[in-house]
């Protein structure tokens, strides 16, 4: 079966300032060129079959939302393929990409900045489909809106209200009928829950699996929370500083994390539970800046097996069976993973 | 947009105002003179037919020699002051309020460009601002006038060339915030064209700004066209405005025959002041920050 | 028995803006030991942080206490004036705020900020503030503390930021810290240093906590006790064990139940239906009446009182959750 989503090697950089004035700072007293390269991500290959959920876990600025981004092509990708349903579509421009706009959707994390603010609701949630139909088919489109917004759990008759008039987690219930409106067979979901209250996060993961069933969705699903991630996902990404460091199933990678950084994350993650938690590994220090990468291995700096290796030679992901595949030299010398 | 203005905490604010309830009544009678002006005086002073010399320098009417059908007094033509200072405000504040309109018109545009596209346009447009913010806007205004000559149309021309930088700067600041937002990146993923964005997006979450500006370019514009007339560089004889009249009048004032200058001065300090008042509150109610 | 070292009682803080009187604080009562954790749990809105400037003293117009005692170490804080208030400040009770940029400032050098609070606080010289520094630095785990001293507040990362900023609120050994959220912004491995950090800081110094936040996980893994507030009024208290593992009011049971919970993966959360009402009309009766699974026509009546459970919690509920249940719906 052809993937839903397929991505190969895909790479975002951006340029920060393009002034050689901008550019100069003083190091120890002598000029020097400052670093202007933003490397956001760096090679990230995986694929999503129909109806299934993938989640990217990571800390913030590893490059998840640029992910998302570049795939829903609001980014041009700096190299690397993305196809969809097999169709490549990564060099497309904006006419070439309409067609394709109808099989992906997106919805955002913020639920205040991701509805314009002087737009009617309506107006709001049948932005894309309007765009799909052209305006000669208003009158359809206004009743989908409708049955749309039943659907997400709003009332219709408030249609015609402005989004600061709703909550927040309403305001998300009004993303996610946007992405909705065109039928689509993926959604790149982008920390849509990371704003809300926990009783209102239920509520939308709840609502996000009902539709998953029901439309036969594929999710894209982002989040730096493990447990949310646990609930939703079927398989699991997890990146640091723009890599993936690991992905694995599910239950497979909460049960047997292989990867340093995977271990510490789950580890790191406060539960309800506490007197449950198995794994201890605690990370000194912080993340490196996307400005300049370490060489070698993109944890090295903070992980507490690495050794002269880990400083000369990039990890690459490497499958383990089972659906696991992991990033890094320990693979190779498992007498040097002392926990 | 008309939910956010007429919100009724502004409403609210408003009448706890009172510099704000000032500044909207001047701007209102001023507003009333533009429009019914004509109706509201007996004498069209530009119709010759209507003026007699027998009339000329009566002060006003409350004075010694004042005419009780000319309140304000007359001018050496026998023209009533209070009609030409009825027309001249008309003449001042349309072409306040045109010149403001297409220096707002071109400027937002070029802000919406620079600001969304960015890239060489981006830096061409502002370094262009930046060269002529460099020089104080009634330089560039008499520049431009001696250049092209006197005319109702040329000192349109001239306001509109002082005037778009602010709008072009400001734009451009709001629509570089605005293009990050998850709203502009959303109407990407819905398949939205470059320029429905720019004017179903940017625009309408840029403009809040733009309300203040305009309102206190009005009344800046009304100087400097008076400023203009004044140096006998502005309008024509023909369509005085306040500052022509006050010119007029100034050849005059040390003969004692202060009126004809004196009142519309005062015309133009009020009407000028009113619009600042409105202005000032504009600006703390559209502020965000001050929320 | 020892006293206890903060008692709230009856705390109302209300805030008179345009549109209503916003109760956000409505009648809060709880007790805090000496050396004591508690945490301070709710959602949105609640009025945790509102709890915490009141004690703080820092509820600016259009706010006002309008009722109420915090009585710190028997002196009742709503009656002290400002500049006593601001003695108490950063020398008795310290603070943690979510964004250590609005906490320091921008400005001035780290080791400028930290020595004004000593100057202002105790009576160290100039050599003995400095070492102090440097030794509180050094135990929030910051390297080269010497050099530091010097760097400006942008020069940090932001976990770095907030360990400074948790090394000034405890500089002058302050006997109460207030957490409002203090690593809401940072990241999981981050936010995990940090948490043990605090944890190991009020230990050592055998200073009591308050930590406001949203997240039980959190809680679950610092306090000993938690305060459950919903629309200004506290729902549920007791120790923390007890709370989360058999809690007796249907709002703590919702959130509990909200939680995806790695350990037992259920197909749906049990979600807590509706979103929290305006707190300018709250529903007579009951606050939690319309999103309540167990609400009976008493709830709509009466408002219920804050009473001992089992289990050794108060709970304001007229139909407790019984300890057997694990989800929020009705038995
Ligand atoms: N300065 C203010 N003016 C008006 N209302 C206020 C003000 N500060 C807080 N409130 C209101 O008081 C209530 C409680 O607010 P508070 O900030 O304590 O909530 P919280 O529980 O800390 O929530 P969060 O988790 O969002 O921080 C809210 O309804 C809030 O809108
Ligand atoms: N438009 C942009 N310009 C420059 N740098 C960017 C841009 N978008 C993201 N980045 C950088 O790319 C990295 C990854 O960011 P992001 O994808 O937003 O991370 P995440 O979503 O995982 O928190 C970060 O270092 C961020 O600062
Ligand atoms: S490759 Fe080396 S540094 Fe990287 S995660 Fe593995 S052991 Fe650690
Ligand atoms: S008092 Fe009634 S409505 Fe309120 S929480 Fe208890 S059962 Fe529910
Ligand atoms: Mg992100
Ligand atoms: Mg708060």
């Amino acid at each position: 079966m052809t993937p839903m989503l397929e991505v190969e090697g895909l790479e975002q950089r951006f340029q920060l300032s393009k002034g050689l004035l901008d550019r100069i700072t003083f190091k120890g007293g002598r000029p020097r060129l400052r670093n202007t390269i933003v490397h956001a991500v760096n090679g990230v290959s995986f694929a999503i079959a129909p109806r299934e959920v993938l989640a990217l876990v990571g800390e913030s600025g590893c490059g998840k939302s640029t992910v998302a981004k570049t795939i829903a092509r609001i980014y041009e990708p700096t190299g690397g393929r993305i196809r969809i349903e097999g169709e490549d579509v990564s060099a497309y421009g904006p006419r070439r990409m309409l067609p394709v706009r109808a099989k992906m959707q997106m919805i955002f994390q913020d639920p205040f900045a991701s509805l314009n603010p002087r737009q009617k609701v309506r107006d709001i949630v049948a932005e894309p489909l309007l765009q799909q139909l052209g305006p000669s088919r208003r009158a359809e489109v206004r009743e989908r809106t409708a049955a749309l917004l039943s659907r997400v759990g709003l009332n219709p008759e408030q249609a015609g209200r402005y989004p600061h008039q709703f909550s927040g987690g309403q305001r998300q219930r009004i993303g996610i009928a946007r992405a909705l409106s065109v039928n689509p067979g993926l959604i790149i979901a982008d920390e849509p829950v990371s704003a809300l209250d926990v009783s209102i996060q239920a509520q939308i993961l709840n609502l996000m699996l009902d539709l998953r069933d029901e439309f036969g969705l594929a999710y894209l699903f982002i989040s730096h929370d493990l447990s949310v991630v646990h609930h939703i996902a079927d398989r699991i990404g997890v990146m640091y500083l723009g890599f993936m460091v690991e992905t694995a199933p599910r239950d497979r990678l909460f049960a047997m994390p292989r990867h340093p950084y995977t271990r510490a994350l789950l580890s790191a993650a406060p539960t309800i539970e506490p007197q449950r938690k198995t794994v201890e590994m605690e990370l000194t220090g912080e993340v490196p800046s996307a400005l300049s990468l370490p060489s070698g291995c993109c944890f090295r700096t903070r992980c507490p097996f690495a050794w002269d290796r880990c400083a000369i030679e990039r990890p690459a992901l490497r499958d383990l069976g089972g659906g696991q595949s992991v990033a890094c030299h320990l693979i190779d010398e498992p007498q040097r993973d002392r926990m | 947009m008309a939910s956010r203005v007429l919100s009724s905490q502004m409403v609210f604010n408003w009448w706890r105002n009172p510099s704000a309830m000032l500044g909207t009544l001047i701007v209102l009678f001023c507003a009333i003179i533009v429009i019914f002006g004509p109706l509201l005086v007996s004498q069209n002073p530009y119709d010759l037919r209507q003026l007699s010399l027998l009339d000329s320098y009566k002060p006003p009417a409350w004075l010694e020699e004042g005419d009780a059908r000319y309140l304000l007094g007359t001018d050496g033509q026998g023209r009533d002051v209070l009609a030409s200072i009825v027309y001249g405000t008309r003449i001042s504040a349309m072409i306040g309020v045109t010149a403001m309109l297409m220096a707002c018109a071109i400027g937002t545009t070029l802000g919406l460009l620079a600001g969304y596209f960015g890239g060489r346009l981006d830096a061409l447009i502002m370094r262009v601002a930046d060269v002529q913010l460099s020089f104080p806007s009634m330089l560039i205004a008499l520049f431009l006038m001696s250049a092209f000559g006197t005319g109702i149309d040329k000192v349109l021309i001239a306001l509109t060339a002082v005037g778009w930088v602010v709008y072009a700067r400001t734009v451009r600041g709001s629509t570089l915030g605005e293009v990050q937002k998850e709203y502009v990146q959303a109407a990407h993923v819905a398949g939205l064209s470059h320029a429905k964005i720019i004017l179903k997006h940017v625009l309408p979450n840029v403009m809040t700004p733009l309300i203040v500006i305009a309102t206190v370019q009005v009344g800046t514009f009304i100087l400097i066209e008076a400023s203009l007339s004044f140096l006998g560089v502005g309008v024509p004889i023909t369509q005085p405005s306040l500052g022509l009249l006050i010119k007029n009048g100034f050849d005059v004032l040390f003969s004692g025959l202060w009126w004809t200058s004196v009142f519309p001065g005062l015309m133009i300090m009020a009407m000028v002041f009113g619009i600042n008042l409105m202005g000032d509150f504009l600006r703390d109610e559209l502020n965000p920050r001050l929320k | 028995m020892t006293a206890p070292l903060l008692s709230v009682r009856d705390l109302r803080t209300w805030f008179h803006t345009f549109a209503g009187t916003v109760k956000a604080v409505n009648g809060v009562s709880f007790d805090l030991m000496p050396g004591e954790v508690m945490g301070l749990v709710g959602e949105s809105g609640g009025g945790k942080s509102v709890v915490g400037f009141s004690i703080l003293g820092l509820i600016d117009p259009p706010g006002r206490i309008e009722g109420g005692q915090i009585l710190f170490d028997g002196r009742d804080l709503a009656q002290l004036p400002e500049d006593a208030l601001r003695r108490i400040r950063g020398r008795e009770i310290g603070m943690v705020f979510q964004d250590p940029m609005t906490s320091l400032n921008p400005v001035q050098t780290i080791g400028r900020q930290m020595d004004e609070v000593l100057r202002l606080h105790t009576r160290l010289d100039a050599r003995a503030r400095r070492a102090r520094c440097i030794e509180m630095l050094e135990s929030v785990g910051i390297s080269q503390a010497g050099d530091r001293l010097r760097a400006y507040p942008h020069q940090f990362s932001g976990g770095m930021r907030q360990r400074v900023v948790i090394a000034i609120a405890m500089l002058a050994r302050p006997r109460l810290i207030i957490a409002d959220e203090p690593t809401t912004a940072l990241d999981v491995t981050i936010q995990s240093q940090i948490l043990k950090l605090m944890r190991r800081q009020i230990a050592e110094e055998g200073a009591s906590m308050i930590l406001v936040t949203h997240d039980l996980a959190v809680v679950a893994e610092m306090v000993d006790k938690i305060t459950v507030l919903y629309c200004g009024k506290v729902v549920e208290t007791g120790p923390v064990r007890e709370v989360i593992d058999t809690p007796a009011h249907p709002y703590t049971r919702g959130l509990i139940d909200s939680i995806p919970n790695p350990a037992h993966r259920l197909p749906r959360l049990n979600q807590i239906p509706g979103t929290v009402p305006d707190v300018r009309n709250l529903p007579a009766g009951c606050s939690f009446r319309e999103r309540c699974p167990r609400a009976q026509a008493l709830c709509a009546e009466k408002e219920p009182p804050l009473t001992p459970q089992r289990g050794g919690q108060h709970a304001a509920c007229h139909f407790p959750v019984p300890a057997t249940q694990t989800t929020g719906e009705p038995a």
